[in-house]
């Protein structure tokens, strides 16, 4: 049992703006600070196009774990993209909930352009959550 | 499901506390005599023409080939949907691996390109340009980031990387499959400039464009020009006085017939987009409106004032910074002192932001990111190097000596940077007998009254290895450059990010050092950290040739990335328009008592809000559709 989850390797899809937290994602690799490998980013113009339901249809065809990082409240591209996906993100929150998924395979962050640093330690703090949590019920066998 | 979505759809649309959550509009909106928006036009693709696909797989010398294995995610591309050629080179962005591209489009018939590479965020426009030579539109192009993503990050684990790598590849093949040619529109660059601040650098850059021949308006919050030259004496390493540069600079200014100056005048709003910017400012409080093409930024920089107490700065009149020292030498207030001390990096090692500053920006801006760049230099002080302070210095004590041999000079560091020429500058200081003492960063200098109202200075010298007290008649703080409160607040309005220091920040460190992520909007001075005279001359040049060309041009086309109506789903509820801030989307009656909303291509940014809010689907986003996205993350689920 214990050794069945140790080899659990999740997958995580993070849709990162195009504006600081792709280019975050990009300095953790010019800075060289390495993270589990299990991240796949998707570039997305603004946290703010991330629509629910392509979470949710993420969710429910299997993935693992979603992160959505955007600009820092204040320094959004379009000024409050990001604030929106705050709002979306509680109401994601509640469609977990129905549907029955733990709501900590969700997570939103702030990540600036200057914060490879914090890319790359969110990676590894949700890696850990999601391989606690276990591979997502909805997962095609 | 449906009702999960719909409940979800609700809070959406209505969020909760939405007017205390939503920061204060700065966005620039589109002025009204703009030309007004049209239609989208339909997207002309050959229908029935199947995507076929090239994959470049680029080694980047030993970046990804070191780490990931590029022949096996060749191979493994050519067996992905749709690919009709995979290949490897060594540096794809070489003229050689550019050349590929080219062949391999005209050899293979392609219709979609993919270099897995490094980061689109610096090189795909090079391989859009690539692909836009042999006639395919470069929006067919996609990149998959293997190097800053994949092979620098996992450099420790090459068989993962590998792994990831060819999954990056997996998406980018099924979103390029979906990927669809798109039309730039076309924008007018007015040929006139705004430039914010007079300092050294806003000066030469208004000058350098108006020798150009286009129009300029300078503002000047202040009432003289001049900026922080004007309040500086001598200048290193020529010991020139400022005066006898910066005089003919602002007459040439005043006198020339392309700029307008504005001084006493501060920037209230900036709207519009690269060309076509609305600028209004105050003077006294009576507005003023004009038109520009372009803006340098170039409102400079702040010396920054210890707080009172930090060294007995403020408790006794004999502790100055340079900047009064300067200023003292010049009035000839220092007269043949028997010792003067300095201390560098004042501030920079342990400072304190007065308390005013950080309560001043809690009132007036909604950014955390601010407070905590203000709250971290409460606690650390400015921890960057300032360049200038040690030359700085170093002036100073060569003046004194020059004017008083007897003094003894002692410039107490814990690191001196004396730069490229400038080392022959502390040559000539330690010619002139002024001592250098180095002190732990950790144990600083300490400074008490003496009984005759002299001030004694206790410091561990660390390579004497013992402590020194020295009786001196005045005590010179070295304090950085900082950034302006005034620059900050104006970097919002402008949207420029700011760098963690608090300081304005380019676009690229590297690669694009004076533009900013705006485009139109460049940076000069020490508006981007600290710099001197020459390294300010410098940054205004290059921002004023940035801008210039811009509006030589006279038109440049911008990103086809907007926000697409579908009029058979649009209902005209106008929940678009209501979430829109840059006010691109408008209600439209297209036919009696038929509204459907309507997007005007210049103004949209394509942040893509509307999209998500659209509660039937109607709006989508060029470039990043529906069907483009979904298909990467349903790549992402097919695993290897």
């Amino acid at each position: 049992m214990g050794e069945a989850e140790a080899e659990f390797e999740p997958l995580i899809l993070a849709f990162c703006c195009n504006w600081c937290s792709y280019a975050g994602a990009d300095l953790a690799g010019t800075a060289r600070i390495s993270y589990p490998p299990n991240i796949r980013i998707i570039r997305v113009m603004c946290s703010g196009m991330v629509h629910p339901a392509l979470v949710m249809d993420a969710l429910s065809k299997g993935v693992d774990g979603v992160l959505i990082a955007g600009c820092h409240p204040g320094d959004c591209h379009y000024t409050d993209g990001n604030l929106k996906t705050e709002r979306r993100f509680e109401a994601m929150q509640v469609m977990m909930e129905d549907m029955g998924i733990e709501t900590e395979r969700l997570r939103l962050e702030w990540v600036s352009s200057g914060e490879g640093e914090k890319f790359a330690r969110v990676v590894r703090e949700m890696t850990e959550q999601v391989k606690k949590i276990g591979p997502n019920p909805f997962k095609p066998r | 499901m449906p009702k999960t979505s719909q409940s979800a759809r609700k809070r959406t649309a209505k969020p909760r506390k939405r007017a205390e959550r939503r920061p204060p509009r700065l966005v620039p909106e589109p002025p009204s005599r703009l030309p007004r928006p049209f239609m989208p036009k339909p997207i002309v693709w050959k229908e029935g023409e199947a995507p076929r696909i090239g994959v470049f797989i680029c080694h980047c010398g030993v970046n990804i080939g070191g780490v990931v294995n590029v022949p096996a995610v060749v191979d493994y591309a050519k067996t992905l949907p749709f690919v009709a050629h995979s290949e490897e080179n060594i540096y794809t962005c070489s003229e050689a691996g550019l050349a590929s591209i080219k062949e391999a489009v005209k050899k293979h018939g392609l219709n979609r390109v993919i270099v897995a590479s490094c980061t689109p965020r610096t090189h795909e426009p090079l391989f859009r340009s690539a692909c836009q030579e042999v006639g395919l539109n470069k929006y067919l192009f996609e990149m998959a980031n293997i190097r800053e993503q994949c092979s620098w990050v996992h450099s420790h684990e090459p068989e993962q990387a590998t792994e990831k790598a060819k999954d990056i590849v997996r998406m980018a093949v099924a979103r390029a499959t979906w990927l669809q040619p798109q039309d730039e529109p076309e924008i007018d660059i007015k040929d006139s400039s705004l430039i914010i601040g007079s300092g050294i650098a806003g000066l030469t850059a208004a000058l350098s464009l108006a020798n150009q021949g286009f129009k300029v308006y300078l503002v000047e919050k202040e009432p003289d020009l001049g900026g922080n030259l004007r309040r500086l004496h001598k200048l290193y390493p020529t010991m020139q006085d400022s005066s006898e540069i910066l005089n003919p600079v602002i007459e040439a200014v005043k006198a020339h017939k392309n700029i307008q100056v504005l001084t006493s005048t501060n920037i209230m709003d900036v709207k519009g987009y690269v060309g076509n910017f609305l600028v209004t400012a105050s003077k006294n409080g009576q507005k003023t409106e004009f038109d520009v093409g372009t803006i340098i930024v170039a409102c400079g920089s702040l010396n920054y004032r210890p707080p009172e107490g930090l060294y007995q700065y403020g408790i006794y009149d004999n502790v100055v910074t340079q900047f009064e020292m300067d200023q003292l030498l010049n009035k000839g207030a220092i007269e043949n002192p028997d010792r003067v001390v300095m201390i560098q990096c004042v501030g920079a090692r342990k400072g304190e932001i007065r308390a005013y500053e950080i309560e001043a920006f809690a009132m007036s801006d909604t950014s955390r990111i601010l407070r905590k760049i203000l709250k971290a230099r409460k606690e650390e002080g400015w921890p960057y190097c300032s360049r200038i302070c040690c030359m700085n210095a170093i002036k100073n004590a060569i003046l004194i000596k020059e004017q008083s041999p007897k003094t003894d000079v002692i410039i107490l560091y814990s690191d001196l940077r004396v730069y490229k020429e400038y080392e022959d500058f502390y040559s000539k200081a330690r010619d002139l007998e002024v001592k250098f003492i180095k002190f732990i960063e950790e144990a600083g200098p300490e400074i008490s009254e003496t009984p005759d109202k002299k001030m004694l200075v206790s410091v561990y010298d660390m390579l004497a290895g013992h402590e020194v007290k020295l009786t001196a008649d005045w005590v010179v703080l070295s304090t950085p450059l900082i950034p302006h409160k005034d620059s900050i607040l104006l970097a919002r309005t402008l949207k420029i990010p700011l760098s963690p220091d608090g300081f304005l920040m380019e676009a690229h460190l590297k690669l694009r050092p004076v533009d900013t992520q705006m485009d139109g909007i460049f940076l000069a001075g020490s508006a981007t950290g600290p710099k001197d005279v020459p390294e300010s001359i410098v940054s205004a040049k290059a921002a004023a040739a940035r801008a210039a060309i811009l509006m030589a041009n006279k038109k440049m086309r911008t990103e086809a990335i907007t926000a697409v109506v579908n009029p058979d789903l649009c209902r005209g509820c106008g929940r678009c328009e209501e979430v829109c801030e840059f006010k691109a989307i408008e209600l439209v009656e297209v036919a009696p008592k038929v509204v459907n909303a309507r997007v005007n291509e210049i103004s949209c940014k394509g942040c893509g809000t509307c999209s998500v809010t659209c509660p039937t689907g109607a709006i989508t986003m060029k470039h990043f559709t529906e069907k483009q996205v979904s298909a990467m993350v349903e790549a992402a689920l097919t695993g290897t």
